[in-house]
């Protein structure tokens, strides 16, 4: 019964997390001061959710429905402690960028979403592939959010790109504007409400020109 | 959602309320326990990147044409004028203190920053560093090495060069370059500089005796 392309689509898309459902804005707007910043941010928020979507779905019928909260939030939390613990010892270089933006995902109201529209009622495997694209489209929207506040802001795109990826990744590094021209409101806190609802505008105008419906709120969003 | 459902099972059976209890009570138990297991997997590897970081940043602001010791290690704790702990991380050529390096906190203008300084045994400047700030980018953390040169300039400089009502910014006053649209910030640099200068100027005798 699980739709695949559909829960592919959704994650990405349709029903992305910040674009469309307007979930996890805290992070969405705090961590992207630069599209790698974000996309850090999304990768880390990504492998969270699948793992914890994937034990939600595992464990469901010996949740009641009581007790299912705290048990979504423990279960959240602790899979963020273990990779934060993980990365520390064995990707310390990487942790050394990203390790500031780790204990936020605890407070990102999306993987708890999805664990209680999704993964508390669907099998293993959907419950796994929703958190894994629901984690991919929130890394997309934030590394969307963040290369347009760098390049306006600062006039570079994926500045560090390779403290985070390696230095394989150094010829992304890019500078599109001539130094010290950006608009520094940008990499500001206004920047990010401007540029993520700027962001959520043309995702619908995207959506309306091809015809589709506009699910204001989400089709699948919590009570 | 069965809402409706459960609500109608807990009408039928109320005893069974304990359920939840354990439930929750059995989850938190295996995750705590998935949780201590990683600690323990994870705490030597932990500690042995801390040090190596520490390492990392002390070797920034103490040459190593300075020591033959290793300096992370070799320690003593100090409290500054007001009270405050200072670790102090000793530099040893032959045995003899060549230099010393120890935190520093300035006020800037989105909180502490925090740097690493190091000072010869002559009380001149080895070097200074940012190690943590939450400065407006593009703006103030210009005091990182990565993104201008301005912090190498404290290097050679002590008390005396420039003299103690120069160690301000040129606004206020002083000899040292504010940056465009940002002053907060190296106000708060420079402060903290002369701060540890002086520190180390009322604790000479302790800071270089070699016991």
């Amino acid at each position: 019964m699980a739709d695949y392309k559909t829960i592919v689509k959704d994650g990405l898309w349709d029903n992305n997390g910040v674009l469309s459902m307007l979930l996890g804005m805290c992070p969405a707007m705090a961590m992207t001061t630069s599209a790698t910043n974000g996309f850090g941010m999304g990768l880390a928020t990504a492998v969270v959710m699948a793992a914890s979507s994937l034990l939600v779905a595992v464990f469901r019928s010996r949740i009641t429905q009581e007790v299912r909260i705290p048990v979504f939030i423990l279960i959240v939390a602790a899979m963020v402690t273990l990779v934060d613990l993980a990365m520390n010892a064995w990707m310390h270089e990487l942790y050394k960028v990203l390790g500031l933006f780790i204990p936020l995902i605890v407070s990102n109201c999306l993987p708890l979403a999805r664990l209680e529209a999704f993964a508390a009622k669907q099998p293993p495997l959907p419950a796994f592939l929703d958190g894994l694209f629901m984690g991919a489209g929130f890394t997309i929207a934030l590394t969307g959010i963040g290369a347009v506040r760098e390049i306006i802001g600062n006039g570079t795109l994926f500045a560090d790109a390779s403290l985070l990826l390696g230095p394989a990744f150094k010829a992304i590094e890019m500078r599109i504007l001539p130094a010290d021209t950006g608009v520094l409101m940008m990499v500001l806190p206004p920047g990010g409400f401007l540029v993520t609802g700027l962001l959520v505008v043309v995702k619908r105008m995207i959506d309306l020109r091809a015809g589709k419906e506009i699910q204001m709120g989400g089709a699948h969003s919590v009570a | 959602m069965n809402a409706s459902d459960t609500v109608s099972a807990a009408h039928t059976s109320p005893p069974r309320t304990y359920i939840h209890a354990v439930i929750l009570g059995v989850f938190c138990l295996g995750f705590g326990l998935l949780l201590a297991i990683t600690d323990r997997l994870t705490v030597e590897d932990i500690a042995a990147r801390a040090l190596d970081d520490r390492q990392n940043s002390l070797a920034q602001v103490i040459p190593d044409s300075v020591h033959d010791n290793n300096p992370v290690t070799d320690t003593i704790q100090m409290t500054d004028g007001h009270g405050k702990e200072i670790t102090v991380y000793r530099a040893r050529k032959a045995g003899k203190i060549t230099g010393v390096a120890y935190e520093i906190h300035g006020n800037g203008y989105a909180g502490e920053i925090k740097l690493m300084m190091g000072v010869d045994s002559e009380g001149k400047l080895l070097g200074v560093r940012p190690l943590a700030h939450k400065e407006t980018p593009g703006l103030g953390d210009k005091i990182e090495v990565k993104k201008g040169d301005w912090i190498l300039r404290f290097t050679g400089l002590s008390l005396g060069n420039p003299v103690p009502e120069r160690w301000k910014v040129k606004k206020d006053g002083g000899e040292f370059d504010q940056f465009a649209g940002a002053t907060i910030t190296p106000r708060g640099v420079v402060g903290a500089i002369r701060g540890g200068l002086e520190f180390f100027a009322a604790n000479r005798a302790k800071l270089t005796e070699a016991n």
